[in-house]
């Protein structure tokens, strides 16, 4: 589906919000503002972006703990997702998730998840919950390299061809689960490679750093299991230019490695793309840049304005209703 | 009133509750073809269909993991784990995913997901087999854990559960199926969190659930013979955990056995006990006594097994003890 110049404008101000979000994030991090842990996903905003904008309102998505970009993707709000980095009531869960726990399940994204690998059963359910109620929906799972090596991986996936679940298996390989490479956790280099052994058709993207090459890949892959075809299952191949969280030492790769990749910046990438393509000028990326400045300013300010959750609220979620 | 066994109930139960709501099916292992492993769903698959009725591969992680996943998308699973001693390599799901989903994500989501499982010793299943842990997962705010003790709460228990909004792990007995006992007529609920006087008396007070609830009842049997009455408190429900008629009784006898098939070591009697002296520490005549499994793996051999498992004499021993 061709893109309009607004829509090209907007995917280009989701991956700028993204990385504007992320650099902030860390200072406030830094400032002590932040708790527990943070993961930034600068580096990988063309995966997010890419698939956030090729799937259709029915389709679920749920990824896991390096979660920001997705949020911002599918439309929370800077303010919710900064206030509830600082913990605060107005964060999209309302500071009892923080940084690894952002949802919003009435824009069909349910969640960031923290235990490795552990989502993807659940994400198979919510695809049997499409398939049992007839919705051509499909649940995007997103995951890291990092969990394909657990229990978990093989019980959800196995069960979604059992099934024949729609349920598109989405691996972001960034090459490192936390500060160990792929090659040293994974029997198979090529992760796509492991859904072979359930039957599963998979591919593996190289370039995910190209959002335009995202998008495609990521189109074909749910058309196929929208089509009654089963699950799929997706690699795309990207790197994340930050440590696995704050205050990692990276002791596990090289700092040329790191300048190598930073070289096909995602953002960087698009930015040649649409100024070279004459689809829009370099003053309209800038334009675009600096309204997302003041939007991320301006949700700090709130954030940093806004209560913290009352303690007579502590025990106001753990069920449905109030005992 | 009619007379049935522990297993029509809980077969019963299920079976009205798919009857009542097409959103309620059930998946597990041999759940469907051989119709249960405790024959609980025979004739489901041929009345419901597989659609409803899902045999799953053996990979607990997935049948409660897909259970939580479809249960958030507005499905009513009751997910199978055979036996509780499986449900070890769910533990992820049962105690860090499903009590967590509802409060971590500030409300949005929630899990109408019963696990039905069966525990217990004294079949000769060997160390790894016959557990009874209920405790462990009664530790867990956000999961409701409910262990019948007659056909009657199991039928109502069970009803209850399913219809309940939040994650409810229910604990059966494994010898305990072919026990029979009063049922009401009709559709009725027992309430989750809300423990009731079984037999009334006024010397000693036993508190006690599950299995434990059998004992104790042959125990206060031959007491009574011996002219001590002894008043029966079964807890039903581990958690949310109701106290009120235990502390009542204790009030009136200022005596206490807590009677429960599990290790004492952090157990069921230990918080039982502890609530008791706090609430009601100047009532007490003697000291608490406990009834419970001695602290060994159990042993194969039947006779040994049995020697390591609580029995009714241990029961009339210690209310002696307490008098």
């Amino acid at each position: 589906m061709a893109l309009k110049k607004k829509d090209h404008l907007e995917l280009y101000r989701q991956m700028v919000l993204i990385r504007r979000v992320e650099e902030r994030s860390a200072e406030l991090y830094q400032a002590g503002k932040i708790g527990g842990f943070l993961h930034l996903y600068i580096g990988q905003e063309a995966v997010s972006t890419g698939i956030v904008s090729v799937r259709q309102p029915q389709d679920r998505i749920i990824t896991a703990y390096r979660d920001h970009g997705v949020a911002l993707n599918v439309g929370i709000s800077a303010k919710s997702v900064i206030a509830e980095l600082l913990g605060k009531e107005t964060g999209i869960s309302k500071g009892r998730g923080g940084s690894m726990h952002m949802a919003d399940v009435e824009k069909n994204f349910w969640g960031g998840h923290a235990i490795v690998g552990a989502h993807l059963p659940i994400a198979a359910g919510m695809a049997l919950g499409d398939q049992y109620e007839g919705s051509d929906g499909v649940t995007i799972c997103m995951f890291g390299d990092g969990a394909t090596n657990i229990g978990f991986f093989h019980e959800g996936v196995n069960l979604s061809k059992v099934w024949n679940l729609p349920v598109l298996w989405l691996c972001e390989n960034n090459q490192y689960g936390m500060g160990t490479a792929v090659d040293r956790a994974s029997a198979v280099g090529q992760i796509h490679m492991k859904a072979e052994g359930y039957g599963i058709p998979h591919s593996r993207l190289e370039d995910g750093m190209d959002i335009m090459k995202v998008r495609e890949a990521v189109s074909a892959a749910l058309d196929h299991i929208r089509s009654g075809k089963g699950p799929y299952f997706l690699e795309i191949m990207t790197y994340r230019f930050e440590g696995h969280s704050m205050g990692d030492p990276q002791r596990y790769r090289e700092k040329d490695e790191v300048t190598k990749w930073e070289k096909s910046d995602p953002i960087g990438i698009y930015h040649r793309y649409l100024v070279g393509e004459k689809i829009a000028t370099k003053a309209d990326l800038d334009k675009i840049e600096e309204a997302i400045e003041a939007e991320v300013a301006e949700a700090i300010e709130f954030a940093e304005a806004s209560p913290d959750p009352g303690f007579e609220t502590l025990f106001d979620y753990m069920h449905t209703s109030k005992e | 009133m009619a007379i049935i066994t522990m297993r029509q109930a809980i077969s019963d139960a299920l079976w009205e509750e798919m009857e009542r709501d097409p959103k309620v099916f059930i998946m597990g292992q041999e759940v469907g073809v051989w119709g249960g492993t405790y024959a609980v769903t025979k004739g489901f698959l041929d009345h419901f269909g597989e659609k409803r009725v899902r045999d799953t591969p053996i990979a607990e992680s997935a049948i409660v993991g897909a259970g939580i996943g479809a249960s958030m998308v507005g499905l009513r699973p009751v997910s199978e784990i055979m036996t509780i001693n499986f449900a070890f390599v769910a533990m992820d799901y049962i105690v860090n995913e499903a009590p967590k989903m509802h409060t971590m994500f500030g409300g949005q989501m929630s899990v109408p997901l019963v696990i039905r499982t069966a525990g217990g010793g004294g079949r000769q299943l060997g160390a790894t087999h016959s557990q009874t842990p209920d405790a462990i997962f009664a530790h867990f705010p956000g999961l409701k854990v409910v262990s019948p003790g007659t056909p009657a709460d199991a039928k109502g228990l069970l009803k209850a559960a399913i219809r309940d909004n939040d994650p409810v792990l229910f604990i059966e007995h494994a010898a305990m199926y072919q026990v029979r006992g009063e049922v009401p007529e009709g559709d009725y609920t027992t309430p989750i969190g809300v423990s009731k006087v079984q037999r009334e008396g006024d010397a000693v007070t036993i508190v006690t659930y599950c299995k434990g609830l059998q004992l104790s009842m042959a125990a206060a049997d031959q007491l009574s013979q011996e002219g001590i009455e002894v008043e029966i408190v079964d807890l039903r429900s581990l958690r949310p955990l109701d106290m009120g008629p235990a502390l009542e009784s204790f009030k009136k006898t200022n005596r206490a056995v807590i009677v429960e098939e599990g290790w004492p070591s952090y157990g069921v009697g230990a918080e039982v006990a502890t609530r008791l002296y706090e609430a009601a520490f100047d009532y007490a005549d003697a000291p608490i006594k406990r009834v419970a499994q001695k602290e060994v793996p159990l042993p194969y051999n039947a006779a040994l097994e049995q020697f390591a498992l609580p029995q009714v004499e241990h029961v009339v021993a210690a209310v002696k003890e307490v008098l």
